[in-house]
């Protein structure tokens, strides 16, 4: 299908992001494998594409205790991470879309998609990762459950853009893994989770399975899944998400306590 | 409005006039002629209009036009070059790699990619790279067999 009429502009830099982001239902793309999807079913009609992909904001880089992230960096760029006690970030990009998707699909893009059922926002919930975000007002920084408030809905206001993915590099002895059951034909999680083991912490954040994914309470997954908030749809009931979702985050534990170390 | 994009195909500059919503595959079929590169879904899933850009399988439903200034994109069109065809159109050829042939540039374009970056892919990375190919004809043994005598035939 063919998206509804809209303007195409080209950024150079953050500052003209920006001012074309001003006018009103403007939409900045970067790799465009969510927007031009939803473009295309006419659910999203933006005034103007703003587009920010030869913004320099792409690549990984390894630098005061952390990685940091570009938010242009895309799935395919993610596969070649390979830092100890990161394993999950190449583990989760590589199992994302398909190669085509991975070609062009961002980490930033995708995380402000807000997609309930997105596989990455699990990994960099578990990790502890921020966000840097500008706009004409400022920069500010914060979390990934401070960013996600709904299915697709951020908490980033209509000028703001992501402008650094930082992870703290764990300490050493750590482990970390993704491990997801996914839709047969769509590819998203029925349920995704992601768990960093380090010596003195086990962390596990869950996907596919709420409203936004989220990091689950500490304990056993069990126990912390019994409480948290799950829905069902006419592909996996409630009941199932939830078992499904101690069954992923079980598997992810157990293979980060045997990545620790190796 | 229509603004104009050029960019290289299949090793030639091309110019043309689109919208800000023309899609790359449309600007392919409809501007330049280049119907290799199939429409078989509406929901970019298909992967029959898988070209390459940069060196890398995209699929041309799912980037504008614009998006494209400037880079190089590989068509289908493309890939034989004097009369010769490439060693992974002659491997489904001689393989069944194909049945209605739908599918098939799409797939030759996603086994490119593969190949530019592994010589010698395992029986299940080529699988998990065909995951966004979608073929309905062939249960995809024969494309694997096509595509794992195009990379012996290359070693």
């Amino acid at each position: 299908m063919i998206p509804a009429p809209t303007r195409y502009e080209r950024a150079t830099d953050l500052d003209h992001a920006f001012e074309l982001l001003a006018e009103p239902d403007a939409k900045a793309i970067a790799g465009g494998q969510s927007l031009i999807p939803v473009m295309k079913l006419r659910i999203a009609r933006p005034s103007v594409v703003v587009d920010i992909s030869r913004l320099e904001l792409r690549g990984v880089e390894e630098r005061g205790g952390e990685l940091h992230i570009g938010p242009l960096t895309t799935w395919d760029d993610l596969t070649g991470v390979a830092h100890p006690g990161l394993e999950a970030i190449a583990e989760c990009a590589n199992g994302i879309g398909d190669v085509q998707v991975r070609n062009l699909g961002t980490v930033g893009g995708s995380v402000v998609h807000a997609d309930p059922a997105s596989d990455m926002p699990a990994v960099l919930l578990a990790l502890g990762a921020r966000l840097h975000v500008r706009s004409p007002a400022g920069s500010r920084e914060l979390t990934v459950a401070e960013l996600l408030l709904g299915p697709f809905t951020t908490s980033l206001g209509p000028q703001e853009l992501v402008t650094d993915v930082v992870v703290p590099l764990p300490a050493p002895g750590s482990g970390s893994a993704y491990e997801s059951v996914e839709h047969p034909a769509s590819g998203f999680a029925l349920a995704g989770a992601a768990a960093l083991v380090t010596p003195g912490r086990e962390t596990v954040a869950l996907t596919g399975v709420s409203a936004t994914p989220f990091a689950l309470a500490a304990g056993d997954p069990r126990s912390a899944m019994a409480e948290a908030e799950i829905f069902g749809d006419r592909f996996a009931s409630e009941e199932y998400r939830r078992e499904l979702a101690v069954v992923v985050a079980e598997r992810a534990l157990a293979r980060a306590r045997e990545r620790r170390g190796s | 409005m229509p603004d104009t994009v050029t960019f290289v195909v299949n090793g030639e500059s091309r110019s043309l006039e689109v919208e800000g919503r023309t899609l790359l595959v449309h600007a392919l079929r409809d501007g330049l002629g280049l119907t290799g590169a199939h429409i078989g879904c509406d929901t970019s899933q298909c992967g029959a209009c898988t070209v390459l850009l940069d060196g890398r399988a995209v699929k041309s439903c799912s980037v504008l036009a614009q998006q494209v200034d400037g880079r190089d994109v590989t068509t289908i069109e493309g890939l034989a070059s004097d009369g010769e065809l490439h060693p992974l159109q002659r491997a489904f050829v001689e393989h069944h790699g194909l049945q209605c042939g739908f599918c098939t540039p799409g797939v030759i374009l996603t086994a490119a990619d593969l190949l530019s970056r592994d010589g010698s892919p395992s029986d299940d990375a080529i699988r998990h790279a065909l995951r966004g190919n979608l073929c309905r004809c062939t249960g995809y043994q024969g494309i694997v067999e096509s595509i794992r005598a195009a990379e012996e035939e290359a070693s």
